[in-house]
């Protein structure tokens, strides 16, 4: 073995690190024979090899030291020795960032990317390209354009990835290299190939006639480079994507041509990116799940990883064509690499028959303390869809998921079973004291502050309605004696919760809550004073109303509106009708369960979006007299997708207006629309009051119009109205290339689709969590009732749903979902009429030649009762 | 002015923007899990102090298993140990998982042909500059340079070969 280093380093002893003990400022020191003469290549190169290695090491350099090596550095570039001279390159990238005045060496690095010695050329471009700034880059800009068309592979590939990274920084000149590029492309070598695909894409990506011109050359011609067939690959998918091609287009025959290639990778990337494909039918998913079947007997790991991997992603939408490749998964369950086997075991929970569950429940918590917690995490999700599908399980599940909650873990991995475990909950009521006990038992030693309050926040929903109440008060109240503020507060209210449903409690509860008081945290001491006070008084309505069905009212909107009034003081008391709902959040999506972790981004609490609709609403003068925004609905389609002009509408709802904003977007370069406004013509009494243009709508850039109307005072059971809709301009042409429009204009109208307003808009969702404490809260006061024979429905899934869609209210106590093999059921629906009036529905369903429904409607106002059962007929 | 330095941990896959980008970072670990080598190409793990921890992450979970291919911390990572050096390519876990095995490959390749198949540590560290330039012609900012040993190690290993007469000449000066 060659010995390259210092006495020194060598008397260290063989197996250490002579790098080990480097010092930065003996080593800086040493930097100073750069400017010995003659210079020394062996030792300055080792020298160099010092300074990088400490710069990967994490080292931190300071401005002027590094500034001052760099500078005795560029004098090595003196040396004609070719190591020195290619450690010369990697120094400079390194320093690029940290060293001042690194632009010094650009015209060394531009004579050697030029020069005779090709070793050095690619490398040199790829140092300039680093210390190159937007003006610098116009002065070699020559010699870029002749190194991307270079011969010598190296330069040509080192030119176009160097010209990549350059994009973002001056897109302008670097677009100017397409027809070298375009060169390039043709080139015999695969890497060059590929690097120039990559920057041609990367050039033209905003245009699509132009990626699909690319496409179409390079599809048909044929490429040399896996890498490039991948890229290409991903380029015809994306495509693909976003224009909705169906899968009768090239691109698509193109893809599935590609799992044929005779090279694994482009084969794996073709079936990956036929399977992430929205709307794949199992006809077209089957040639690619069968070369992934293939795969799974492959002797490469990382092939078989990604092949279950796959596998495992078109399990969760397509199951039946995964179930082909069973028995290749189950040979794969004993793989060496766990992360394959895991992923192989919960493909198979998917596909797999009911029967195969138990053993591979047993299989998988075999070794499920070897895995990343990112694995145990797609288990656990495996476990919440297999419920779903067998509720009949539950038992083994809830068994497995209580043993995995014992073990160590991550917060993800532990809140993922916590999720699991009450979504099994709520879909199984008979499961519901297991789960309750494993969660009590969980939250006695639970590190995670969020994890705890929600499991209390859970015991306080569903703990009183179980036939024991009693025996989850120890557990409870043990939080309060031992946790930090937030579990020891979130106790307190699950505590009330218990006093307030459960009277023979109620002395116990109420003993428990006077020591809370003493508490020394004013959070806590707060929640049990008040509780306190509401449990004594004993009455219904005000446990309904302040103990189960908290506030529903927006946070970040009431903070703003309480703002406001302390800062106009008033005799009048703050009334809380005047601050705008708070929405319930869409929690109607899919669980998106894929085998990737979770983002690691903090959870933030972004403002909603009814929240962000009020402040824009109310910068525009003219609406700031409509008070706070009651509704926003979501946005309605007027123009069909692929038209001139695309046309949206948001309807927000305020107590006696309505404003109608329509988001417009010119698709046409050669115009500029102005002063544009959208004529409504209503069929019913209401009213238009005021038109608000939006400006200018230069093209692709979206911009609001607003129509404001005033709903109909002496009528206020007219909730719904059929608007004609008109979009009124004045188009101006202009040059597509620049923008610059003509002088004249002329005007022009575009007619829109028909926008319905309906009962649903004039409703706020708001989720009570005790629908029953709710309904004796409002009372029979105003209580109606009428039945209805909904002939056209054939099942209750089908009743229901119609119903919530169109009152457009919120479904409580899970009364959404529809028991399998029941002929009737009740729904319970609760939200808040403009106005600010309580409105809650039960609806009593019953399966019989169509179905029939029994609606009673309570309200705190009795307009609003006859307004829904006049809707609802 | 790190250029490539702007795609987050989830981006640069196939779902996303089809890119050139598809290494997040190549790492050469020692059989206590210290640092030999390590280069981050984007910047998932901005600090020092991220970077090391997630090497003692990987670390931890790879060193007792032959596998060669986990997913840790929401990134794919491909892995091969070699005696007493652990080397590891990372990409985004939609990165296609191939590639990122070509790039492991053909780095444990070219120092096996340069290290006259003595990969391991002590050998490395006395050619650090040979494994310096290596990855430097296989990856260049996250864009895969480079797949084929042969060609790395014919421009890296020019200098190897030349220092090598160059060393012969000085042990004969000394």
């Amino acid at each position: 073995m060659i010995k390259k280093f210092d006495k020194k380093d060598e008397e260290s002893g063989s197996g250490s690190n002579p790098f080990q003990h480097l010092e930065k400022s003996a080593v800086l020191q040493e930097a100073r024979i750069f400017n010995e003469t003659p210079i020394n290549p062996r030792r300055c190169l080792h020298i160099l090899t010092k300074i990088i290695y400490l710069l990967n090491q994490g080292e931190h350099f300071g401005t002027t030291e590094a500034t001052e090596a760099f500078f005795a550095m560029t004098r090595l570039f003196q040396s004609n020795d070719q190591t020195l001279r290619r450690m010369c390159y990697l120094t400079i990238k390194e320093m690029a960032n940290i060293s001042e005045d690194v632009i010094i060496v650009t015209s060394s690095l531009t004579k050697d990317m030029t020069g005779k010695e090709d070793v050095y050329r690619g490398p040199a471009i790829r140092a300039l390209c680093r210390i190159t700034d937007t003006t610098m880059l116009q002065a070699i800009e020559r010699y870029m354009k002749q190194a991307i068309v270079d011969k010598v592979p190296s330069v040509s590939s080192s030119a176009l990835v160097s010209s990549l990274h350059m994009v973002k920084m001056s897109y302008d000149v670097v677009k100017r290299w397409v027809n070298e590029a375009q060169e390039a492309a043709s080139s015999d070598n695969i890497m060059v190939q590929y690097h120039a695909l990559g920057l041609l894409y990367h050039l033209r990506k905003n245009d699509r006639l132009a990626v699909t011109k690319m496409l179409n050359k390079f599809t048909k011609s044929g490429l040399k480079s896996p890498f490039a067939y991948c890229m290409l690959i991903r380029i015809a998918s994306k495509l693909l994507d976003e224009t909705e091609g169906g899968h009768d287009s090239p691109l698509f025959d193109f893809i599935e041509s590609s799992l044929r290639n005779k090279n694994e990778m482009v084969v794996y990337e073709a079936a990956s990116a036929i399977v992430h494909m929205p709307n794949c039918t199992a006809r077209e998913l089957a040639p690619a799940v069968s070369v992934l079947q293939l795969f799974c007997s492959s002797p490469k790991a990382a092939l078989r990883y990604a092949a279950v991997r796959t596998l495992n992603k078109v399990a969760m939408k397509h199951p039946s064509a995964v179930t082909a490749c069973n028995l290749d998964l189950e040979n794969l369950i004993t793989d060496s690499n766990r992360s394959i086997a895991t992923l192989a075991i919960t493909t198979l929970l998917k596909t797999g028959s009911e029967s195969s569950v138990d053993r591979l429940m047993k299989q998988i918590s075999s070794f499920v303390s070897e895995i990343s917690d990112e694995f145990k995490v797609v288990v656990v999700q495996a476990i919440s869809a297999l419920c779903q599908k067998y509720p009949r399980k539950h038992s083994v599940m809830m068994n497995f998921l209580s043993n995995m909650l014992r073990d160590d873990g991550g917060f993800e991995y532990k809140r993922a079973i916590v999720d699991c475990i009450i979504s099994i909950i709520e879909e199984n009521p008979e499961s519901k004291e297991t789960g309750l006990a494993h969660l009590c038992e969980f939250i006695e030693d639970c590190e995670h502050t969020v994890l705890a309050t929600k499991i209390l926040h859970l015991l306080g929903k569903e703990g009183p309605r179980t036939p024991q109440p009693s025996k989850y008060i120890r557990f409870i109240f043990n939080r309060v004696v031992l946790e930090s503020e937030a579990v020891r507060a979130a106790a307190v209210s699950a505590l009330a919760k218990f006093g307030a449903q459960n009277d023979d409690l109620l002395p116990s509860v109420l003993v428990l809550m006077q020591r809370c008081m003493m508490d020394s945290d004013d959070e806590v001491r707060d929640r049990a004073t008040f509780y306190m006070n509401v449990l004594q008084q004993k009455q219904k309505a005000l446990n309904a109303a302040y103990i189960f069905n908290g506030l529903s009212v927006s946070i970040p909107g009431l903070e703003k509106s309480l703002h406001q009034y302390t800062l106009e003081p008033s005799e009048k008391p703050f009334d809380m009708k005047s601050v705008p709902l708070a929405t319930t959040p869409i929690t109607e999506q899919k669980l998106e369960i894929a085998p990737v972790a979770t983002s690691k981004l903090p959870e933030k609490l972004a403002p909603s979006r009814q929240d962000i609709y009020q402040e824009q609403l109310a910068s525009i003068p003219e609406f700031q007299s409509l008070g706070p925004l009651f509704k926003s609905s979501e946005p309605v389609q007027l123009t069909e997708a692929e038209t001139e002009y695309v046309v949206r509408c948001i309807k927000h709802t305020f107590a006696r207006h309505m404003v109608f904003q329509f988001d417009c977007t010119n698709t046409l370069n050669d115009q500029l629309l102005q002063k544009v406004v959208v004529q409504m013509e209503p069929s019913e009494a209401y009213e238009v009051a005021h038109y608000i243009p939006a400006p200018s709508l230069p093209y692709s850039q979206p911009g609001s119009s607003y129509t404001l109307v005033r709903l109909p005072d002496d009528d206020p059971t007219a909730v719904s109205c059929t608007f004609s809709c008109t979009m009124k301009y004045l188009v101006r042409d202009c040059d597509p290339n620049t923008g610059e429009p003509d002088d004249d204009g002329y005007d022009d109208e575009y007619v829109l689709e028909d926008l319905e307003v309906t009962v649903a808009d004039h409703i706020q969702k708001v989720l009570k969590p005790n629908f029953g404490a709710a309904w004796e809260e409002v009372g029979d006061e105003n209580e109606k009732e009428e039945t209805f024979a909904l002939a056209s429905v054939r099942t209750l899934d089908e009743a229901v749903g119609n119903i919530i869609s169109f009152l457009g209210m919120q479904p409580c106590e899970r009364s959404d979902k529809v028991p399998e093999n029941k002929n009737s059921h009740v729904l319970f629906l609760a939200g808040v009429f403009r106005g600010g009036h309580d409105v809650l529905v039960r609806a009593r369903l019953a399966l019989a030649d169509g179905v029939t429904m029994q609606v009673t409607v309570r309200s705190t106002e009795e307009t609003v009762v006859d307004v829904i059962l006049a809707s609802v007929g | 002015m790190l250029r490539s330095g702007s795609c987050s941990r989830f981006a640069g896959s196939n779902i996303g923007e089809p890119s050139l980008h598809t290494v997040k970072a190549v790492l050469i670990l020692d059989n206590d899990g210290d640092r030999l080598y390590a280069k981050y190409y984007d910047d998932t793990y901005p600090t020092v102090k991220e970077q090391k921890a997630f090497e003692k992450n990987i670390f931890n979970k790879t060193h007792r298993t032959d596998s060669e291919i986990a997913l840790l911390e929401g990134l794919t990572v491909v892995y091969k140990s070699n005696i007493d050096l652990f080397f590891y390519v990372i990409g985004s876990s939609h990165e296609n998982e191939l590639m990122l095995m070509a790039v492991l490959n053909c780095l444990f390749d070219s120092l096996s042909q340069m290290l006259r198949k003595n990969v391991e540590r002590r050998a490395l560290l006395e050619n650090m500059e040979g494994l310096f330039l290596a990855v430097d012609e296989i990856v260049d900012g996250g864009v895969i340079l480079e797949s084929d040993p042969q060609q790395v190690v014919h421009r890296v290993a020019l200098r190897v070969l030349q220092s090598a007469k160059e060393q012969i000449k000085w042990s004969l000066l000394r």
